[in-house]
């Protein structure tokens, strides 16, 4: 078996080259344009049984008062017209007004992270950009809170986080003598610090890879000739590094925002089912909204807004990047 | 372009086709039947310390069942976490298994969801009839004046363990019968490093049943008489105020048990770092952690004068799990002659021993299995003392937004702000507007 294999492996390399170029490799115009759908079919079949679909669905029960009346058969649940919106955005009412301060919760928490994830993950990618013994090593380290599988590792937050026996207390108060007494991180408004901890640390190290990858294109020559020009290193990470960054922050702030802000595990598995009023997060409010308090119709809805609110911001964010981007070439 | 066109239309028609298909439901809709007789699903809440045991426990009596009957009972040990929303998920799809069980305080939940097959005299007789079950059992397995969604299996009643160690240290001559005297205990317990008693705190579950109890005694009601949340009455607000002064005022819970909620009171409790523990059924779990039978006593839970009664005198919520058919199954009889077997006399004996639960059926509670101390406070409590749970549709609604009230209240005590009587009426008003409107 093992002798032919040569003997095939060259008549193929010779035949390969003439048969590229053949009379035969040229087919009708509708095999042309139409094999890239035909192999696209599956992934729009996909695509569509699993978002599009669901979407739909979600949208039509936005409109209907979903409840445990209903669900078993929620095709006949009563319309609801707008109602099930106007319940969510009456801010004076008790459901509007939670789900106002869930979503602005939100928004404070997606800043603070998504602003720290960059600042540490680019600064330790500044870091390590020139070789150095041990930095193999490091950049591995780097990447195990990305490497870690979510519930494994927030659930050893929660530990850390105990009043009683958790390391966070232990250092902070008996150690380090910083606070008079234990604090209590996954209840009252340490909650809001906590969950930014957890989701920092987990966040950060994506932002160290992208921005890692980014420092790769751009030239050392760029450097050395700044150098010799008199340019600090500040100087240099102001006028070089950040601008040739830019198009590369571009999509990884926009990722890590929508990341953060529709985060559902780490608050979920930091607090349970009902977190704690100072760290609400807009994904686990509507998760009770539908699967605690049963009303899935008002739940669809939240979703529904939550949605056009995140492409309405996506879309505003793509816009002015991209102008501001194309304004020099201008 | 043409075809750009056609895969487009392809698509949409295709998504269209999709939800319709969705929209319908498939099976969902559809009544019950006897097509597939020689099979059975039974989703098992988990009831011992492990899934693994709950296995263990359950398979050889699965084995006796087919034996008898030739029906191969498929069995699913479902965590307690995941039960309601799996429920729920079967609910929606129509795909779950044939039987099913259930957290008693959930039965008029689904009861409305008219997804659960009801027990109807007719469905009853085929199981031996309804006066075999326990009033106060039956008094939880869904809306009064409805057929029941549901049948007793195991009962459960709180209880005060104490630890008999600790109370000779301090010099207790014996359990509280009295809030007074509980306090009074408990503020003799808590001294280097130990505490009086032990709450989870976050577990909203666990915060209903006691606040639940504490406006019973005070002669509230979470809802009226109609069906209406009514959280704020003063009862209620004393209630809920005098269970957190525990911790707030009286300072004999541990500030650090505001967030428990992984039963990490019962922990503290069998390593003797508390000196009492409100549970159900706690026995098991306490001898999985080493704490020997002879070490805790098992009283009554306290009430605000006398002793427990009818009344006022309320100690418990009715606790336990039922066992309920899902209406669109494929085998309704097989399904009934598993809930027959389940409930039987004999079944009743050994199941119930292996939980230390205690049987909701008449006949099996009567044996000596059943006679010991605790048993014999847990099955007088039952029969005298305990009330079931608001049995209302809304009833897992009104489980979490007071429950998740009592938690944020648990929260100001272990910070140390005040816990006022307006402070509790203020958290309950705000867990009253979260319940849906009618």
């Amino acid at each position: 078996m093992t002798a032919t294999a040569p003997a095939a492996e060259a008549a193929v390399r010779k035949s390969s080259p003439g048969a590229a170029r053949g009379p035969r490799r040229r087919p009708g115009r509708i095999r042309r344009i139409g094999l890239p759908y035909l192999l696209l079919l599956p992934a729009l079949l996909l695509e569509l049984l699993v978002h599009l679909v669901p979407m739909v669905i979600g949208i039509v029960m936005s409109f209907k008062e979903l409840t445990q009346f209903y669900i078993r058969d929620w095709g006949t649940a009563p319309w609801a017209a707008l109602d099930n919106y106007k319940v969510s955005v009456d801010f004076d009412a008790p459901v509007g007004e939670a789900l106002l301060h869930s979503f602005l919760v939100t928004i404070a928490f997606t800043l603070l992270s998504v602003g720290l994830c960059w600042l540490i993950g680019t600064a330790a990618a500044i870091c390590l950009q020139d070789t150095f013994r041990g930095r193999g090593l490091l950049r591995a380290l780097f990447l195990v809170p990305y490497a870690l599988p979510v519930y494994t590792a927030v659930i050893t937050w929660v530990f850390m986080f105990q009043h009683d026996n958790g390391l966070v207390n232990h250092v902070l108060h008996d150690q380090l003598g910083l606070t008079d007494k234990p604090s209590f991180w996954l209840i009252g408004d340490n909650s809001f610090v906590a969950l930014l901890t957890v989701s920092v640390w987990k966040g950060w190290p994506f932002a160290f890879l992208i921005v890692m990858a980014g420092l790769q294109n751009i030239p050392r020559e760029l450097y050395e000739a700044a150098a010799l020009d008199g340019a600090g290193m500040l100087q240099q990470i102001r006028r070089i590094t950040l601008p040739s960054l830019r198009p590369v922050n571009q999509v990884l702030v926009l990722v890590l925002f929508l990341w953060t802000f529709n985060d559902f595990n780490t608050p979920y598995v930091l607090f349970g089912k009902t977190a704690p009023e100072a760290a609400d997060l807009i994904s686990v409010h509507i998760y009770q909204a539908s699967f605690v308090t049963w009303n899935f119709g008002t739940g669809s809805a939240m979703s529904v807004l939550l949605l056009l609110f995140l492409l309405v911001v996506t879309g505003a964010y793509l816009v002015l990047t991209s102008r501001g981007r194309r304004a020099p070439h201008a | 372009m043409r075809s750009i066109r056609a895969a487009a239309t392809g698509a949409v028609i295709l998504s269209l086709a999709l939800a319709a298909s969705a929209c319908g439901g498939g099976s969902s809709t559809g009544g019950g039947s006897n097509d597939s007789p020689e099979e059975l699903t039974y989703w098992a809440s988990n009831q011992g310390a492990s899934i693994e045991i709950d296995k263990k426990v359950l398979q050889p009596e699965l084995d006796k069942f087919e034996k008898q009957t030739g029906i191969k009972v498929k069995l699913e040990v479902v965590p307690w976490s995941d039960l309601l929303n799996r429920i729920l998920t079967a609910t929606t799809s129509g795909q779950g298994p044939d039987v099913l069980n259930i957290g008693n305080t959930w039965s008029a939940s689904l009861q409305a969801t008219g997804a659960l097959l009801p027990w109807d005299a007719k469905n009853f007789d085929r199981i031996g009839g309804k006066d075999r079950f326990v009033e106060s059992a039956l008094g939880s397995t869904g809306v009064e004046g409805q057929d029941p969604a549901a049948v007793p299996l195991y009962s459960m009643a709180y209880a005060l363990y104490y630890n008999k160690q600790m109370f000779a240290d301090a010099g207790i001559d014996g359990p509280p019968a009295t809030w007074d005297e509980l306090v009074a205990a408990g503020k003799k317990l808590s001294k280097d490093g130990k505490w009086g008693i032990g709450v989870e705190g976050s577990n909203p579950s666990e915060n209903i049943h006691h606040a639940f109890v504490f406006a019973k005694q005070h002669g509230a009601d979470f809802f009226t008489a109609d069906g209406e949340a009514d959280f704020t009455n003063d009862g209620v607000v004393a209630a809920v105020k005098q269970y957190v002064d525990l911790m707030a005022k009286d300072k004999i819970i541990a500030p650090g048990n505001a967030e428990y909620a992984q039963n990490q009171s019962v922990s503290d409790f069998a390593k003797g770092r508390t000196g009492m523990l409100l549970w159900q059924s706690a026995s098991a779990n306490l001898e999985s952690q080493g704490m020997s039978e002879d070490a805790y006593g098992i009283a009554p839970v306290p009430v605000q004068s006398g002793t427990p009664g009818a009344g006022k005198q309320v100690n418990s919520m009715v606790a336990g799990i039922n066992l309920a058919v899902f209406k669109n199954s494929d085998n309704l009889d097989g399904a009934t002659k598993f809930v027959k077997f389940m409930t039987s006399d004999a079944e009743q004996k050994i199941l119930n021993t292996a939980y230390s639960s205690i049987p909701p059926v008449k006949a099996a509670q009567q044996d000596a299995a059943f006679d010991s101390p605790a048993d014999a406070v847990l099955k007088d409590t039952l029969a005298k003392s305990a009330v079931a749970l608001p049995q209302v549709p809304d009833e897992s609604q009104f489980e979490t937004a007071v429950g998740t009230a009592v938690k944020e209240l648990f929260a100001d005590a272990a910070a140390g702000r005040a816990v006022t009587t307006a402070s509790v009426k203020a958290a309950l008003t705000k867990a009253q507007q979260q319940m849906p409107k009618k």
